[in-house]
């Protein structure tokens, strides 16, 4: 599926070694099968010949682990961005979470990726590898040997409604850069606010009760980078990994849906990462959805250095009463 | 042994819920869960569940005591509930074997009561695997996914499914709901087993093996550099300890009622910064020594207290469901050397 290959990628981070311009690699490593990629820092042309890949399994946005990674050296590191990463990339930069100075981005087209898990229930257990060939997915199965599968009906949930195509942050781009989209994505937020009171309640609730507090919706949450969450915080009161009450199980998750409000670039990441499926990111896209209706449409991380609606005051301000009405209507 | 229709399974399940709670893998939108048995509720097709069944046993919350205040009185109150007989239907192999592997740190002494009373009323009816997935390596640790033993082993063909007792408490179930079932020979299930042996050579990971790890290699492994790699993309999230059939670490507090004390416990994760969390601070406070923390249990000092047996049972939940796809299997590969594969 995707244009770029592997070997493009490598070429352009072994050249970006070899000439100085950085001094380390954050990239996807191979697994043991063709899906459990793992982000990882390479040092060397050698390490990244060896076990860089680029795939149609290659999610994870890599945005967040600049934080760390620009902290510990002083030299540039290249990070290879999708269009969605770039985003969050911009957002980490407006809330200054890292220096720029510190990192090389090279901006990739990507076709959308691959959910594992809508492919085994579509070939069941037992993926030994996967190819793409064309707008195809070659699943090879240790039961049923090769199945071909349209590549569309393994697509990424949050694929499916990309919003957009376009790399907003790069220092070099490979191939050409993509457009914003037209995406459906509101239509599921609009699915569930056409509910009732109680039948959203009930929605939320059968979601939520899934919760197992893993907390990996947070951590891996580019919007979520403050050096201690109160949820770790043993004297807040608060806790982080009890599954015992189940009201506070749904306010960890709406306080954590407020707390990134206005920041988050709905990149989709605390979906594709929850152990027990819940559509977390319908929770953020919902804020979206309102912040585009009261303020005019914003995207989170469009621009490096924006200021969000929520913490921006002009005189246009929808009055607070009137977008509580506005709410109300909505969620007749 | 005994065998019954596949298509009678229902009227089993019916006869065991009269006498106790059922639990058996259920499908749902993604992937398989343990429900509870009622009427029109079918067994599913699944390899295994999301979640490990050691929620069965060690539950992910619960309350351990109650102190009550009224004036200058503190009433200090048992929370645990009456407990009912259950039974547990449709227990793989690797997840049978974790049973034990709680056991040994529930069980021994001083003796988890709470544990303890669970194991007690619990009963067991295992089942054997015909389509392992390529993420299990149960056969890494000795198990054998084609004869698990609970208390009741059971098989699934095509068209029927065998029982066989093992324990006094799985023999005396079975006597409860013989009458649906005839008397045969084992046939069938010898050639099941050597059908499965056959595929489970051919799995990719058929040739991991743990004889690089075991009781005594503490100094061997804990300042291998190999764990800042390993380590370097973890979340610190606690999903891998969470889907873990044998992660057993578990914290106690206290919430504050308003009107008393509830003390409760709930499963901790040595991923998780306020793990072990003293007085005096943080013994770990690295990610890198927390994530060593996980493997170093399951793969040297777990067998170094338990008669050389692993933490771990092969089951693959990690492998399917950590966020950067970062495992055990690849652990054992990078620390083991590449001869271990």
């Amino acid at each position: 599926m995707q244009k770029i290959t592997s070997e493009m990628l490598i070429q352009k981070a072994c050249d970006l070694l070899e000439n100085k311009t950085v001094n380390r690699v954050l990239g996807w490593k191979t697994g043991e099968f063709a899906y459990d990629i793992t982000p990882a820092v390479f040092s060397d042309c050698e390490s990244v010949k060896a076990e860089f890949v680029f795939n149609d399994f290659c999610g994870a946005n890599f945005s967040k682990y600049l934080v760390k990674e620009t902290a510990k050296s002083d030299g540039k590191i290249l990070v290879f961005l999708k269009p969605c990463d770039t985003y969050s990339f911009n957002q980490l930069l407006t809330e200054h979470r890292f220096n720029r100075d510190n990192v090389y981005v090279v901006g990739i087209p990507c076709e959308g990726m691959v959910d594992i898990n809508k492919a085994k229930k579509i070939v069941g257990d037992g993926i030994v590898g996967v190819s793409s060939k064309g707008d195809d997915i070659v699943v090879e199965t240790l039961y049923d040997g090769d199945v071909t599968v349209d590549a569309k009906s393994v697509l990424a949930e949050r694929c499916m409604a990309c919003k957009s195509k376009k790399c907003v942050a790069y220092d070099e781009l490979m191939g050409e850069n993509g457009e914003v989209i037209e995406s459906n994505r509101f239509d599921e937020v609009q699915r569930l606010e056409n509910m009732t009171e109680d039948e959203r309640f009930a929605f939320w609730q059968s979601e939520l009760s899934k919760c197992i507090r893993c907390n990996a919706c947070r951590d891996i949450c580019p919007a979520c980078t403050c050096e201690k969450c109160v949820f770790d915080n043993p004297n807040s009161g608060v806790e982080n990994k009890a599954v015992s009450d189940s009201f506070e199980e749904k306010m960890f998750h709406v306080i954590r849906a407020f707390h990134v409000a206005g920041r988050c670039t709905d990149c989709g990441e605390c979906s594709r990462v929850c152990p027990q499926n819940i559509p977390l990111h319908l929770l953020n896209r919902k804020f979206i959805k309102d912040i585009n209706e009261f303020y005019g449409e914003y995207q989170a991380g469009e621009v490096a250095g924006s200021r969000a609606p929520l913490v921006d005051y002009t005189t246009d301000d929808i009055e607070a009463s009137d977008a509580v009405k506005k709410g109300d209507e909505s969620n007749a | 042994m005994r065998k019954c229709e596949l298509k009678n399974l229902d009227l089993v399940f019916e006869k065991i819920s009269e006498s106790a709670l059922l639990y058996l893998p259920v499908e749902g939108e993604n992937g398989a869960d343990y429900k509870k048995w009622e009427k029109g509720v079918k067994l599913s097709k699944s390899l295994n569940t999301n979640k490990s069944p050691k929620d069965f046993f060690f539950p992910q919350s619960e309350d351990l005591m109650e102190f009550k205040t009224s004036g200058k009185e503190i009433e200090v109150v048992d929370t645990r509930n009456s407990k009912e007989d259950f039974v547990v239907f449709g227990v793989r192999a690797c997840d049978v074997k974790s049973f034990e592997i709680l056991d040994r740190v529930f069980l021994s002494e001083p003796c988890d009561s709470y544990y303890a009373d669970r194991r007690q009323h619990g009963i067991i009816i295992s089942m054997a695997c015909t389509r392992p997935s390529e993420t299990c390596f149960c056969q890494t640790f000795g198990i054998d996914a084609a004869s698990p033993v609970g208390d009741i082993s059971c098989w699934k063909t095509e068209d029927s499914v065998y029982f066989d007792g093992n324990s006094e408490k799985g023999k005396k179930l079975l006597e409860t709901i013989s009458s649906l079932m005839e008397e045969c020979d084992s046939k069938a299930v010898e050639e099941q087993k050597s059908k499965t042996a056959e595929i489970m050579k051919k799995l990719p990971l058929a040739n991991l093996t743990a004889d690089k790890f075991g009781g005594g290699k503490t100094e061997e492994f804990f300042n291998d550099p190999a764990w800042a790699e390993l380590s370097q993309a973890c979340l610190g999230c606690g999903t891998c300890t969470f889907v873990c059939p044998t992660c057993q670490c578990y914290d106690i507090k206290d919430y504050n009622t308003g009107k008393g004390v509830i003390r409760f416990r709930c499963w901790d994760s040595c991923m998780y910064s306020d793990f072990t969390k003293m007085a005096h601070g943080n013994s770990r406070n690295s990610q890198t020594e927390r994530f060593r923390q996980r493997f170093m249990h399951k793969l040297v000092y777990f067998p170094e207290n338990n008669e050389g047996i692993f933490g771990c049972v092969g089951c693959g939940r990690c492998m399917n469901k950590c966020p950067i796809s970062m495992n055990i299997v690849k652990v054992m590969k990078k620390l083991g050397g590449k001869t271990n594969e």
